[in-house]
């Protein structure tokens, strides 16, 4: 569990082969007299995907736009692809794909005639490694979109709307690309077909992602690791799975004996099964056993932070998890 | 091959997809030929009319005024009025996070608005030709005053246009700047001489470029003789392109500095922002 990093300990130094696409210590932001962030680092190696997890006003949209070079910080050491956002060029700018939230431009082009315009302003930008831009045929395949390639995009569904808004996002093939909330609008069949298109760029590409989405089922689905942000901070880091298990604990154990009811929470629920019908055997009826799931744990620690409770679940967890 | 020529290729292809796109529209069309058909009903009702001092119509006065005059409101007002809602709905934003997408953005824009300038301009002079006598339509010379009037009329104009439409935030704002245009307008000479004016307002009217658009497109087409009834008595053409060329290097100082500016603080959650403050006016 060595991925699950407490808050405030200092993170490994980069590796010197600079696998690592996005380096972000201690980034501070204030409006005004406000602190909107107060010290968030995070580090994405290449082919990463990273769901930034958090509740409305956490300080997501900042951090983000912040890493996209569209917003300046107060303070902290940041490298996105190597290279200080305050200072990215117009090089760096063709290595990164945007997917925002809610575009609505562009309205009379033609699909295929907006993605080959966008697509041509990175064809200087081609290296033998990076083939750019992506052919319009094959993004529109991938996105879903080809039999809509001469539509208006005013004429677009919501759902073909956004998956244009992530095939612009990709069509100059970036090493990192940044995603506010993709799936927003999108029936189950193209969410499913979305996410097969992030493990893709993830997997084959080698896309460095990182998106930020209110889908705690879909943060699982995509995230290699996920990282939520409360109050400005990073809260917790890690994998779904290390994270539920981490952070909210032990399993809760439910069942009856003679027409009474127990519940019981263990860290181990094998061995502790294995004692109760040993002790037990047949008299042990109605048996469930509830494993916590990232839900549980993101409530947990959100709540924590808001209550500000510091003798709450999630700290004793923490305690428990460094004891380790 | 240089980004920057790539950028700026891709800019002129942009330029010549949405002249495409608002000459296929009919809403778009409707606003080329609106103002035709106010100058024609305009012309109309000036038939009898003559410049004071003069035997000539004053309706053909008024075509050649009317033509400086739109591509004055176009370089100022169209051009603005795109950068506001194109702010708003994200196709700015869009070509920050593309690499040279702004140069792209800014090149396509001034092609489209020069180009749509200049065919309103044949849009208003064509069906207006036939109401109206004494223009020297056969004379070379005229042409080309008209075209080095014109050309210069978009230097002037449309740099400022991107000032103000990056100084704009909001579409409703666009008012602000729409008024005191009228206003101008008014007393520019557009649609009668301004001789009789006192004197403090006809020097503001000269400050400005409407009024030498105006003029100069009468000294393109309207007979030499007129020019005596001009103020001073002459076209002028030294003043206009003194006055027009400084508006010029005004617009073009100003207009990469503001722009940048603007640019620089274009962001995902000042669009979401600002759609959302739309959105609560609308309801």
């Amino acid at each position: 569990m060595t991925a699950v990093e407490l808050p405030g300990t200092v993170a490994a130094p980069p590796p010197p082969d600079g696998d690592l696409v996005l380096d972000v210590r201690d980034l501070r932001m204030r409006y005004g007299t406000v602190d909107v962030l107060h010290g968030v680092d995070l580090t994405a190696r290449r082919g990463e995907v990273l769901a930034l997890l958090g509740p409305n006003g956490a300080g997501k949209t900042t951090t983000i736009e912040i890493l996209e070079g569209f917003r300046m910080r107060s303070a902290g050491e940041l490298r996105v692809l190597g290279v200080d956002p305050a200072r990215g060029d117009e090089r760096w700018r063709a290595r990164m794909g945007v997917v925002l939230q809610s575009w609505r431009d562009h309205g009379r082009w033609r699909v295929q005639e907006l993605l080959t315009h966008l697509g041509s302003f990175y064809a200087p930008y081609s290296t033998d490694r990076v083939r750019r831009p992506w052919p319009v045929p094959e993004l529109l395949d991938a996105v879903g979109l080809a039999e809509h390639a001469r539509k208006r995009v005013s004429q677009l569904s919501g759902g073909q709307r956004r998956r244009l808004d992530v095939a612009v996002g990709i069509v100059g093939r970036p090493e990192l690309l940044f995603l506010d909330e993709p799936t927003v609008g999108f029936d189950p069949a193209a969410r499913r077909e979305f996410h097969e298109l992030v493990h893709r760029l993830a997997d084959l590409d080698d896309t460095t992602i990182l998106l930020t989405t209110h889908d705690l089922d879909e943060a699982e689905k995509l995230a290699d690791r996920i990282l939520i942000l409360a109050g400005g901070r990073i809260i917790a880091e890690g994998s779904p799975d290390e994270l539920s298990r981490r952070i909210a604990g032990n399993a809760e154990i439910r069942w009856t004996r003679d027409g009474d009811r127990f519940v019981h929470s263990a860290a181990d629920a094998t061995a502790f099964l294995r004692e109760l019908f040993r002790q037990h055997g047949d008299e042990v009826q109605e048996l469930e056993v509830r494993r916590p799931s990232l839900e549980d744990a993101y409530m947990a620690l959100v709540y924590e932070q808001e209550s500000g409770a510091r003798d709450g679940g999630a700290a004793r967890v923490w305690q428990q998890g460094s004891q380790e | 091959m240089n980004p920057t020529t790539v950028a700026v290729r891709a800019g002129f292809r942009r330029g010549v997809i949405e002249l495409r796109n608002t000459f296929t529209n009919a809403q778009d069309l409707w606003g080329y030929l609106f103002p035709t058909l106010i100058l024609v009903v305009t012309i109309f009702f000036m038939r009898g009319s003559t410049v004071p001092g003069t035997d000539f119509s004053l309706g053909a006065r008024t075509l050649p005024s009317a033509l400086g005059m739109g591509l004055a409101f176009g370089g100022l007002i169209a051009l603005a009025q795109q950068l506001v809602v194109e702010r708003e709905d994200g196709t700015l934003l869009r070509a920050k996070a593309t690499p040279n997408g702004m140069l792209g953005y800014l090149v396509g824009k001034l092609t489209l608005m020069s180009t749509t300038a200049l065919a309103s301009m044949l849009i208003q002079l064509v069906p207006s030709l036939f109401l109206v006598d004494g223009l020297r339509l056969t004379s070379a010379g005229a042409w080309l005053t008209l075209l080095w009037v014109a050309v210069l009329g978009l230097v002037a104009t449309l740099p400022l246009g991107a000032v103000i439409g990056s100084l704009i935030e909001s579409a409703r704002n666009l008012g602000l700047v729409m008024l005191p245009m009228m206003g101008l307008i008014a007393f520019s000479g557009i649609f009668y001489p301004i001789n009789g004016y006192p004197g403090w307002l006809q020097a503001v009217a000269q400050v400005f470029p409407i009024y030498w658009l105006g003029l100069g497109m009468r000294s393109a087409l309207l007979p030499d003789a007129l020019a005596a009834v001009e103020l001073g008595g002459s076209w002028r053409h030294l003043e206009t392109l003194g006055v027009l060329g400084a508006w010029a290097v005004l617009g073009l100082v100003l207009a990469p500095v503001v722009l940048r500016r603007m640019a620089r603080r274009e962001s995902g959650s000042r669009v979401a922002a600002r759609r959302e403050r739309a959105m609560r006016q609308v309801f």
